[in-house]
């Protein structure tokens, strides 16, 4: 059994192991080693600075703290938003629908929604940025959204909601809502058909409202999927990015008012020339995913249901 | 009088026969809960239906018709806007150049993720459960942080701009992920299997391609759906890598692309086209594998 047996796992793991430390692993070490300099990017010449970098990041009021004002109300919102209407939808599927002598059912057409509310989530970030920017667009370029608001009298501003300050954000948000609202209405679906049946029949016979089963069931017995969808939601708030980037003017305008810390990082590595600091702000990045992760698996821990 | 025996009546009869009912489903909290969550169900249904099928008859307008009458039907459906698309928008090539890109990377995503984690799963050896993690860490790392060192790694080679770079770093930034799954699943393949095989004998290399390969069938399938999905997405990694040549494209980049082009040249009923057309293969393929991509993807982030 034993035969040959490190020859062939040296030669399974020699070319993946290469490709993987290359290509991702001494990448990320660089940045890490970048966000000390001063190098700029374009010249082979820098010098260690510290954590300049680290201090100066706090100090831009123009671009980076405003995008972490940004990424912080998308990392509030956007999990918040996402799991409510997640779990709503995906209890309305799976229990919500009438009993029939206590048999547990979906509301009538549960699959059609669930194959609808789950299909932007197959459609690229780039195809969602190019139609949300047409819905958003001002009426005199025919956006869906403006123009529907006017047809029954409702007031839209003139120039469209991405150019509009107050409006650009939560118009972000509302598109990062709407792609992932079915990815995790499945994903809550499949946790909440391992939940016994009897249980829900026995509250039922017992005389329990479908709030209260909602509450007193089906999120307790929920709650480890509800904290893993908390912390892929965190990272994709961290990585919000490439709708900013489609969907925006000046890619994180009007104004900054949508400037994102993925953008800004963008800007200053590949439009201002300012390598070591985009690393910087990358690397606090990275400590915050990382910090997310944590807290939400400590707090998050609850005594285990066993069922 | 009458009325009270009749009102009595009627709670008797509805009290009596189910009880185990009545309180779930009283018509005075019952019906307007009810009713107000199967509306809120049909408006988000109708909230995504909507922007698709708006951007469809879109792309069957004239300019002109876009802008002036954005809630109408087209007067005469405009097949122009898809061949101009597909020449003059580049949408064709952008195709092309996305399936030899992944052609090779979900191939080689596929391979080395699937000997790795076998790997992995199936053999001791010294710093078996430091791999795992160092290979599984991957996945918590910002893609921004890496781009511009990975920028520079692909220029000193001479891999930038090039479709073999770019494939190599899909391929680099997926075994997370697939490694992940992957190892997951090997576990769980039975061991007396193996064992016999091994007796029978096969070597560690035909176990692997005729015995266990063919066995994780269901855990490859769902881990490539979510490869393809993923890569088929990729939007940040050709625009750092692929930027020299505009004709070298991406679909979603070269969507990108010719929506930001369109400021100026003013073709919408192209990019509409272009939008729709990139849409169809996924949509369709959504339409028939729609169960396996929902327990692909959410297995995906399941385990």
């Amino acid at each position: 059994m034993n035969h040959g047996k490190y020859p062939f796992i040296l030669s399974f793991l020699a070319i993946p192991v290469a490709l993987y430390v290359w290509l991702v692993i001494i990448p990320f070490a660089q940045a890490f080693q970048i966000s000390f300099t001063d190098w700029s990017g374009s010249t082979s010449e820098f010098n260690y600075i510290g954590f300049d970098n680290y201090v100066n990041l706090f100090k831009d009021e123009q671009l980076v703290m405003p995008a972490i004002r940004h990424t912080a109300i998308i990392l509030v919102v956007l999990p918040l938003v996402t799991i409510v209407l997640g779990l709503f939808f995906a209890f309305m599927l799976n229990v919500g629908g009438k009993s029939r002598q206590g048999r547990i059912s979906g509301v009538a057409g549960a699959r059609f929604h669930k194959v609808v509310y789950f299909f932007p989530q197959v459609l690229s970030v780039a195809i969602i940025g190019i139609l949300f920017q047409q819905v958003y667009a001002p009426e005199t370029f025919g956006g869906l959204l403006t123009s529907t608001l006017s047809a029954v009298g409702l007031p839209a501003p003139p120039n469209g909601f991405l150019a509009d300050k107050n409006f650009v954000l939560l118009s972000v948000i509302s598109v990062l809502v709407w792609s992932a609202v079915g990815f995790y209405l499945v994903f809550f679906s499949s946790a909440m058909a391992s939940i016994p049946q009897d249980l829900y029949e026995a509250a039922i016979l017992d005389g329990a409202s479908r709030i209260q089963t909602f509450f007193k069931i089906t999120l307790p017995l929920l709650w480890e999927s509800v904290q893993t969808a908390w912390i892929y939601l965190s990272i994709i708030a961290l990585d919000v990015f490439v709708l900013v980037y489609i969907m925006t003017p000046e890619r994180g305008g009007p104004d900054g008012a949508s400037e994102v810390v993925g953008g800004v990082i963008w800007k200053y590595a590949f439009n201002h020339g300012e390598q070591a600091f985009a690393s910087a702000l990358g690397v606090v990045l990275f400590f915050a995913a990382l910090s997310l992760a944590v807290i939400a698996l400590r707090v998050g821990r609850r005594e285990r249901i066993e069922y | 009088m009458a009325q009270d025996i009749a009102d009595n009546r009627d709670t008797a009869a509805k009290k009596t026969p189910r009880p185990a009912r009545s309180k779930r489903d009283s018509p005075e909290s019952g019906f307007f809960v009810n009713l107000l969550s199967h509306s809120f169900l049909w408006l988000w249904g109708i909230m995504v239906i909507v922007p698709v099928v708006w951007i469809v008859i879109s792309s069957f307008k004239t300019p002109r018709e876009i802008a002036t009458d954005p809630l109408g039907l087209p007067a005469v459906p405009q097949i122009q806007n898809y061949l101009n698309a597909w020449t003059n928008g580049n949408i064709g090539q952008y195709f092309l150049n996305t399936f030899q890109v992944m052609a090779f990377s979900i191939t080689g995503t596929m391979l080395l993720g699937a000997m790795v984690a076998y790997v992995i799963a199936r053999y001791e050896f010294p710093g078996n459960r430091l791999l795992y993690f160092f290979f599984a860490g991957g996945m918590m790392f910002p893609v921004f942080l890496a781009l511009f060192p990975l920028f520079k790694t692909l220029e000193n080679v001479g891999l930038l701009n090039t479709k073999t770079g770019l494939a190599l770093v899909y391929i680099a930034y997926s075994l997370p992920f697939t490694v992940f799954f992957l190892t997951a699943f090997f576990r769980t393949l039975p061991h007396s299997i193996a064992e016999a095989a091994m007796i029978d004998g096969a070597g560690h290399y035909r176990l692997f391609f005729q015995v266990m390969l063919p066995m994780a069938r269901p855990g490859l399938v769902a881990i490539t759906i979510f490869n393809i999905i993923g890569q088929w997405n990729q939007f940040l990694l050709p625009l750092v890598l692929m930027s020299r040549n505009p004709d070298d494209a991406m679909i979603s980049q070269g969507l990108a692309n010719l929506a930001m082009r369109q400021g100026y040249e003013g073709d919408p009923g192209a990019l509409f086209a272009g939008t729709v057309l990139a849409m169809i293969p996924v949509f369709i393929a959504y339409v028939i594998f729609q169960r396996q991509i929902q327990a692909g993807l959410t297995a995906g982030a399941v385990k």
